[in-house]
């Protein structure tokens, strides 16, 4: 289900004022995502530079953060939105709220790189720089689906949630069991051992973003229709 | 089936739950089966069926024109009264119905009582205004009880503290806020079941307003309320269910809940959210 193309307000403020936020929201998600892919750059190119630039790009976000709230509260406040008005305003503030700590955990795995530098450089850097691309997909399909006003694609996001998960834990045994073998490998394991659990919890958000992009298109919750745990299998066809 | 058609199918059973509004079970009050409705030649409600719970606030919400008050005035059969107007189809109050001809249109205005978007007073004092049902319907022995069923009313409606002192004055010194609960007393006094509202605090300022809509949820308590609004947000304060008209149709009906976060039809939704439909 597409998000159908709704008649203008009488008010037409009040739908130039929503279109602004949907916007604002999207180019939110826009600096939240290319810092994820700058965190991951700098990191596997071993980049300190790069990776500095990320963490200052965080207050940016923040900043992005605080002001589309401002916007909202004042539409919340002077239109009292309703249907699918004030599912747009919910949604901006849940999503907001998941590109925010995004942000933040890019800044965390940003932040790691210098020292990451000055250990020895290991294979299974190339595995986190593989679940990183993993992420990135999720965070960029559920920002799309939100752009677009896409149910089908939000869903799609949302049932692959378990690859991050799969490819977390198959990493997080390879590194623990790497570390206890080889001494000098605990530095550089523990780094990206955190790096791995940072981009874990982005999936986490582009999960919770999936859902929030489901409420918004369809006005129901994606979770009460499917319970978590029968995901993968109970609708693969049959 | 692919995964979202499993989905759509989740939420369609979601969409046959929309009309139990009430936690468990309900009864119903009132239940019309294509109410249609003529003035003249032209039609103004065509083919209107809805089942009204009983104890709760039903909103009737619509564009101007779409005969939101031509089926309110249709359930306790005040369309008899002009003379142009033709009603056709079934409205069962009990299961009773009250176009039958042994029902006494008379009795049936005091069980489904009325109040109107003027306060309409009779030209008497507060007392009288209050007493003359009960009097008439013989509901009182005595003048004792004929008292005690004036200061009753005059307290369910929330007035008493505000009259008790003046109720020999006329109806109309009160305030306009004071006028509409005195005919909200007036309606209660004849021991109404169901009461139907027509935009009864479009003239009243926010505090009158709050305190006819804080009437209308103690109300409920013992009535079946039924209010023509175009106050969306009046709407959504006080009704549990809420019914959209369009064109002379009910287009939808559900839990206000749902009317008001999620809306099935696009016309709902296009008013609701003051959209041009
Ligand atoms: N007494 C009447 N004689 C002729 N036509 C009438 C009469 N009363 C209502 N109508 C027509 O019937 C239609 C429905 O009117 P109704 O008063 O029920 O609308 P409504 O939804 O209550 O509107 P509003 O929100 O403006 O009160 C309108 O087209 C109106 O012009
Ligand atoms: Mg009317």
């Amino acid at each position: 289900m597409v998000a159908p193309v709704n008649a203008p307000h009488i008010v037409k403020a009040f739908s130039e004022e929503l279109e602004q936020l949907s916007a604002d929201v999207s180019a939110m998600g826009g600096m939240a995502e290319s810092m994820v892919a700058d965190a991951l750059e700098s990191a596997s190119t071993r980049d300190a530079e790069r990776a500095a630039a990320v963490v200052l790009r965080d207050r940016d976000v923040d900043n992005r953060e605080r002001v589309i709230e401002k916007q909202i509260i004042r539409l919340l406040a002077l239109r009292q939105p309703i249907a699918q008005d004030l599912r747009t305003c919910i949604s901006a503030l849940k999503i907001v709220n998941d590109l925010e700590r995004v942000a933040d955990l890019a800044k965390s795995i940003a932040r790691r790189v210098p020292t990451l530098i000055e250990s020895d450089p290991t294979s299974f850097a190339v595995a986190v720089d593989r679940m990183g691309k993993v992420v990135q997909s999720h965070l960029n399909e559920v920002l799309d689906a939100y752009a677009t006003g896409n149910a089908e694609k939000a869903i799609a996001v949302w049932e692959r949630d378990d690859d991050v998960d799969e490819h977390y834990n198959a990493l997080f045994r390879e590194l623990v069991t790497a570390m206890a073998d080889e001494k000098s490998m605990i530095e550089p394991g523990a780094h990206l051992l955190f790096i791995a659990k940072n981009l874990e919890r982005i999936g986490d958000h582009a999960t919770n973003i999936a859902e929030v992009v489901h409420y918004l298109v369809t006005g129901a919750d994606i979770a009460a229709t499917r319970p978590r745990g029968t995901r993968p299998t109970a609708f693969d066809g049959e | 089936m692919t995964a979202y058609e499993k989905l759509q199918a989740g939420a369609s059973v979601r969409q046959e739950t929309l009309y139990h509004p009430v936690e468990g079970s309900y009864t119903t009050k009132v239940a019309t089966k294509n109410v249609t409705v003529h003035y003249g030649d032209k039609s103004a409600l065509n083919g209107v069926s809805i089942e009204i719970p009983a104890c709760t606030v039903t909103s009737f919400i619509g564009p101007s024109g779409c005969g939101k008050s031509t089926f309110l005035r249709s359930i306790n059969r005040m369309n008899d009264t002009i003379d142009n107007a033709r009603v056709s189809g079934s409205i069962l109050i009990d299961g009773e119905e009250v176009n039958d001809r042994n029902v006494d249109p008379v009795v049936l205005r005091a069980r489904v009582g009325m109040v109107f978007q003027k306060p309409n007073p009779f030209p008497k004092t507060i007392y009288e205004n209050v007493a003359y049902g009960p009097r008439i319907h013989g509901l009182a022995a005595d003048k004792d009880q004929l008292d005690a069923i004036v200061e009753t009313s005059l307290r369910k409606a929330g007035l008493w503290d505000e009259v008790a002192d003046r109720l020999d004055q006329p109806g109309t010194s009160l305030s306009g806020g004071q006028q509409q609960r005195l005919v909200i007393a007036r309606a209660i006094a004849v021991n109404p079941e169901v009461i139907l509202m027509d935009e009864p605090c479009s003239a009243l300022d926010p505090i009158a307003t709050a305190r006819i809509e804080e009437l209308i949820d103690e109300l409920r308590e013992n009535y079946t309320l039924i209010i023509v609004t175009h106050s969306m947000a009046q709407a959504a304060r006080v009704s549990q269910m809420t019914a959209f008209f369009h064109l002379g149709s009910l287009v939808e009906y559900g839990p206000t809940e749902e009317i008001f976060t999620n809306p099935r039809d696009q016309r709902t939704q296009d008013y609701i959210t003051g959209r041009f439909g």
